[in-house]
């Protein structure tokens, strides 16, 4: 777990001013513990992600909702592909063939 | 880490805002965040990041151009990115609950679709051709898997073995000469069928060679305990001796003893690369008579040895 002030002392271009204002807009969402908010490893590499997004590729901050909501949904699609495939993997060969047939046609 | 101008594609010469510009070109490309699928876009993003450290810090960009310090060491520190995560079904992350088990979180997405409709790098295109609407839809089959228990003497000397796989196919397996144990075969094409005209997938048999009763296999040598009588060994004789191609004579001097190896030449294994053959090492063993012999007995009562020996005195100080 890290605090909000050791996030913004490790990467070195993120304004705290900025990650308050994302942590507002939901962008990124630490956990509250003992009053103080802290970030999950998880959160950390969403946070250095946004970072790199808004800093180094020069999106507007209005942008920044509209791409993580696309990157979220992609995820997901992805999460569900996988458990999806997965699944497919385990069944016989004959179901996995039939399935690859419906995919062909 | 390769010159960081090249890994941006700039000039020396370029200004701050062209190094900016192809930064941003080449991390749009490469992010492995917005590249989730593609695995080589960590290592690249890794080196365009590293390149763009470099050059878009004034002193540190003036003291390379003066070869004071070069390019190494401006690789950043190992991190993690937000798709380790999110790929994983991270607990309360955005995908959590769909991810189940059964595979690794690093896992492609292309390793599973290569899993569940046939093997190696038809997966993708695979998926592509679905996604295109299916035309000529083509997967290879997947690899198969076997292995395969092989004697000694079959590993050593080679042999065509008869595999049925699960589906009733035979399969001949040529076990070449010299096999070693777990050695893996790979067999072109006789894996899984492909679909829609796809290629089949390979078979991969490991062999498991079991041992042998009195041969032992060290590199292209074999070895063996060989038992003498004691009047062999006293008197010298001319035996048989097994070998992996069969009986040979071999001549036992006179005089022999318990622990003297004796060579036989080009008697071991054919090595695989060189396609020279090793030796076989035979260690005598002398054995005693098994029944009574008398005469023996009393010959040993009245016999003084020549020389007094103590083959303990090594052992008992």
């Amino acid at each position: 777990m890290t605090g909000i002030e050791e996030l913004v002392g490790r990467i070195e271009a993120l304004q705290r001013r900025d990650l308050e204002a994302w942590i507002a807009e939901e962008l990124v969402a630490p956990r509250e513990e003992a009053g103080a908010l802290v970030f999950s490893e998880m959160e950390c590499a969403r946070v250095r992600l946004i970072c790199t997004l808004r800093y180094e590729l020069d999106i507007e901050a209005g942008a920044l909702p509209v791409i993580l909501s696309l990157l979220d949904q992609l995820y997901d699609t992805r999460q569900q592909l996988m458990a999806l495939t997965a699944a497919v993997a385990k069944q016989d060969e004959a179901v996995r063939e039939a399935v690859l047939r419906g995919m062909g046609e | 880490m390769d010159d960081p101008y090249e890994t941006l594609g700039v000039a020396r010469t370029a200004s701050e805002a062209e190094i900016k510009a192809a930064f941003k070109k080449l991390a749009r490309q490469f992010h492995p965040d917005l590249h989730p699928g593609d695995k080589a876009a960590e290592a690249r993003f890794k080196a365009v990041s590293a390149a763009h450290d470099l050059l878009k810090d004034k002193e540190k960009r003036r003291r390379f151009d003066a070869g004071e310090i070069d390019a190494g060491g401006a690789e950043r520190p190992q991190e993690r990115y937000y798709r380790d995560f999110a790929d994983a079904g991270f607990a309360g992350g955005p995908g959590a609950h769909a991810a189940g088990d059964g595979f690794a979180s690093n896992e492609e997405l292309n390793d599973f679709f290569a899993r569940a409709f046939g093997g190696g790098g038809g997966g993708m295109g695979g998926m592509g051709g679905a996604r295109r609407g299916g035309a000529g839809f083509k997967a290879r089959g997947q690899d198969a898997s076997y292995t395969l228990p092989v004697s000694f003497l079959d590993a050593a000397n080679g042999t065509i073995r008869t595999l049925t796989m699960p589906d009733g196919k035979t399969l001949n397996v040529t076990i070449p000469e010299g096999a070693e144990d777990r050695q893996m075969l790979r067999l072109k094409g006789q894996g899984m069928p492909g679909f829609g005209g796809g290629p089949a997938g390979d078979a991969y048999v490991e062999l498991h060679v079991e041992p042998h009763r009195f041969f032992r296999r060290k590199d292209d040598n074999i070895h063996a305990d060989i038992p003498v009588t004691l009047k062999e060994a006293v008197l010298g004789a001319r035996i048989e001796v097994p070998t992996i191609a069969g009986p040979v004579a071999m001549t036992i001097p006179k005089g022999a003893n318990t622990g003297m190896v004796l060579r036989l030449r080009d008697k071991g294994v054919k090595n695989r690369k060189s396609g020279t053959r090793g030796h076989q090492m035979v260690t005598l063993k002398i054995v005693l008579p098994e029944g009574e012999e008398p005469a023996l007995a009393e010959f040993l009562e009245g016999w003084e040895p020549r020389m007094p020996q103590d083959p303990r005195k090594e052992m008992v100080s």
